[in-house]
């Protein structure tokens, strides 16, 4: 039965994994990759296995050995997720699948919510692998079944690589009900298969690289790479940047000849060749890196076309950030030499508040951030943080973030911090799912190498910033079912960190004290701070200022910086639509002016 | 037909993109839209675009070209100003959400100002009292359907009350379905006497 349903970009991907037959799914929760799994774990049938992995490496091997027994695996992650994956999938290259595989991993131009704009389709080139670019949920969710069945044809793993406005972006979809069952054959042992060793790469290495060849002939018939217009100046693109394109070139009313790439690598070489034809230049439009501008230059000095390219590389197109109809418009009417474009000029904008994205009112982060600020309080200390939510720690005014790099980093960055200066007292702030996900690494690290550090733990019971996925300490899993819980404190004993500590963040001088203990403790200490997230509960009893007791002096704004507390009329104020009732300010407060419920006077 | 919703993480501007895109393919139209989800929603700006109609392709609106704005917050509703169409209608709440650095800064606005600056720059702009509805209704998250009422009530969206109350209807938990009424038609009534005041 056909059926139209307003669909968001990620869950046109999961559908269209399960409408190919996957019947195995591995991922790790990264934005903005992570409805695609959620999707799938909604609306699968029968006999159709989800997990959020421990991190992106055990999701890759775990969808590896999947499609090694024949099953249709899909593995899924953001891009920096891809990195850490990187190592099994640089090696699956050369080993390949029996099964389809496909490599969902979620590219961020902007960056609006990641650390890097790095460019999946040059991973794709880096590991050898095929690499779909869907231009639009639409086209995604067609083209995850091509992969699916590209994959296995070729026994290669495929990379699928969305962006965030194709993974975000909501649409009227047509589509079929129609899960597809299949029943994979089973593993067959065969060494000289799947065992990698130096000889088998070398004859795989050749292998692929003939491969790769023949899909440059292959994907110049893809349906999702294409021609269109006319003219002697031309315009390639592909991916989202094709839809800016599209609708900057109807705002112009031009129809030049246009080269769209669904299928970045291997590069459809006999398509490209014809849309080079009889061209003077040509300008590109892409986001991330200049991958097509490179492949249509080196196609210009492999066939001595006297095309010029134009792009990212030239100073054309920015080189940074996202692509916009607005950029489109303005590079391609310079670049079509069109008279300005009469689209009314920015308004001049009053003065407006400055937004950053802030820990939540009622957060038990701010809390535990607010304790350890105390606690050290004109000691020479330095606050490694990591990936999650409390990255916002690094706000005014709690301002306690020093370091950020990259999943598990602030524990062992802490570690090389404190080699350098060992009169400072080093700390590391990490998140639960973060902690599973490579926390562990750094602490064996420490113990082991005898490292002075204060790790704080703050666990809110979820992975909090992606939307509340549950993760190894919460005892359930993405199909409901619970599990063994595994507890971070007992994993830091068996390490061997002697001084564990677990406290309520929201008893503040409990944790100031321990925040103290724990810096005087010589070696490696930690403080797991355990408070559940906010968003997963109700508010309990909202607060009150009681403004004749209030004398004004703001240290609760000032200090704290919860977004529920204002000044008004030179008295504190809560927002009692806001307040969750932690009492985090109620502690804080000289005077006891906070309190429970009550009337304000 | 472009409508853009402005407003701070947490006020729910992403589910009323969904019933806005909603109810336009319950008329049969395409739909398009993009929202702000990660690190933004936690009290950051946020914006969703909602697209109506065959002929378009980008999921983003382009400046200038925004039919409707519906400003969850009267400073957001200005920030995305360039979007709208120079004969374009704002429906925007009065209530200012300041943030954590506008107490920290010293910097300070007012909805007032910023309601006044909608007034000289948009073809037309509805103001509306959304604490006072959402307090009628017994929630603050009602405040997007409030919106989406006063936007009907202006004239300005391409459907009927009813038809959005069908669609809140099929898209809203049962036991939400008395509350969001009465915010559609509370909306949808301060916008039509705002309008019939100023006429």
């Amino acid at each position: 039965m056909v059926k139209e349903k307003l669909l968001m970009g990620n869950e046109a991907i999961g559908l269209g994994a399960l409408h190919a037959g996957v019947g195995f799914v591995f991922g790790y929760p990264g934005t903005p990759s992570t409805e695609i799994l959620e999707t799938v774990a909604k609306n699968k049938g029968e006999g159709v296995y989800v997990e959020w992995s421990v991190n992106e490496k055990a999701a890759m091997e775990a969808a590896a050995g999947a499609a090694y027994a024949g099953a249709r695996s899909m593995v899924t992650m953001k891009q920096v997720g891809l990195n850490v994956a990187s190592d099994p999938l640089m090696s699956l290259t050369y080993v390949g699948v029996k099964g389809g595989m496909v490599v969902v991993v979620a590219d961020d131009p902007g960056p609006i919510s990641s650390q890097t704009e790095q460019d999946t389709r040059h991973f794709a080139e880096f590991a050898k692998l095929p690499v779909f670019d869907p231009s639009s949920p639409e086209e995604a969710y067609q083209m995850i079944g091509d992969a699916f069945a590209l994959s296995e044809q070729l026994g290669t793993p495929v990379l699928f690589r969305p962006t965030t406005r194709v993974c975000h972006g909501c649409v009227s979809l047509q589509m079929e009900d129609c899960s597809k069952r299949i029943t994979p054959e089973g593993f067959i042992k065969d060494a000289s298969r799947w065992v990698i060793f130096p000889r088998l790469t070398y004859q795989n290495h050749q292998k692929i690289e003939a491969r790769n060849e023949k899909l440059r002939e292959t994907f110049s018939t893809y349906r999702f790479n294409f021609l269109e217009g006319a003219g002697r100046k031309g315009i390639a693109t592909g991916g989202i940047s094709y839809v800016y394109t599209k609708e900057a070139l109807q705002l112009l009313g031009q129809e030049p000849k246009l080269l769209k790439v669904g299928t970045p690598h291997p590069f459809p070489e006999a398509l490209a060749l014809s849309f080079l034809d009889g061209l003077e230049e040509v300008l590109v439009l892409e986001e991330l890196d200049p991958v097509i501008e490179r492949e249509l230059t080196y196609l210009c000095g492999k066939h001595h076309l006297n095309v010029t390219i134009k792009g990212k590389l030239t100073g054309d197109m920015p080189n940074a950030g996202e692509l916009s109809v607005e950029i489109a418009r303005d590079r391609i009417g310079h670049y079509l030499d069109l008279p300005e474009s009469s689209v009314p000029s920015l308004k001049d904008l009053p003065t407006l508040p400055v937004r950053p994205p802030v820990l939540c009112a009622g957060c038990p982060h701010r809390a535990s951030f607010y304790a350890v600020k105390q606690a050290m309080k004109g000691k020479k200390a330095v606050f490694s943080g990591d990936i999650g939510c409390y990255t916002l720690g690094n706000a005014a005014p709690l301002d306690m973030v020093d370091t950020c790099l990259c999943m598990g980093a602030g524990i062992t960055v802490a570690q090389g911090l404190h080699r350098v200066e060992p009169d400072a007292v080093n700390f590391s702030f990490i998140g639960d799912s973060t902690f599973f996900a490579s926390g562990l690494t750094g602490v064996v690290n420490a113990v082991y190498n005898d490292a002075d550090i204060v790790l704080i733990v703050l666990d809110n019971s979820t992975t909090a910033m992606t939307g509340h996925q549950p993760h190894p300490g919460t005892g359930k899993t993405v199909m409901g079912e619970f599990t063994q819980k595994i507890s971070i404190s007992k994993m830091l004993e068996a390490a061997g960190v002697s001084f564990v500590r677990r406290v309520n963040p929201l008893d503040l001088r409990t944790a100031i004290q321990t925040v103290q203990e724990a810096a005087a403790f010589r070696g490696v200490s930690a403080v797991i701070f355990e408070s559940p997230c906010v968003a997963l509960g109700k508010p309990d009893a909202v607060h009150m200022v009681d403004s004749k007791t209030c004398i004004g002096c703001g240290r609760c704004v000032r200090e704290l910086g919860c977004p529920a507390l204002v000044m008004e009329n030179k008295k504190a104020k809560i927002e009692p639509d806001m307040c969750y009732g932690c009492t985090l300010c109620a502690q804080v407060c000289p005077v006891g002016a906070i309190r429970k419920g009550g009337e304000e006077a | 037909m472009n409508i853009l919703l402005a407003g701070v993480g947490g006020q729910g501007t992403v589910l009323a993109s969904k019933l806005l895109a909603q109810a336009a393919m319950e008329q049969g139209w395409k739909a398009r839209t993009a929202e702000t989800i990660g690190m933004a929603q936690r009290g950051g700006c946020v914006v969703s675009h909602v697209r109506i109609g065959d002929r378009v392709y980008s999921p983003l609106i382009p400046y200038g070209t925004a039919d409707v704005i519906l400003g969850f917050e009267p400073a957001e509703a200005v920030r995305c100003l360039p979007y709208l169409k120079c004969t374009g209608t704002v429906v925007a709440a009065k209530k200012a959400i300041k943030p954590v650095t506008a107490s920290l800064s010293g910097f300070d606005y007012e909805s007032e100002s910023m309601l006044e600056f909608l007034h000289h720059h948009a073809g037309r702009v509805i103001a509306v009292d959304t604490d006072l509805i959402c307090g009628q209704c017994g929630s603050p998250k009602v405040l997007n359907v409030a919106l989406l009422g006063a936007a009907i009530g202006s004239g300005a969206l391409p459907f009927s009350l009813e038809q959005m109350q069908q669609t809140i209807r099929r898209r809203i938990p049962v036991r939400f379905h008395d509350m969001n009424r009465k915010a559609l038609q509370l909306g949808e009534q301060a916008a039509r006497e705002q309008m019939e005041k100023e006429v």
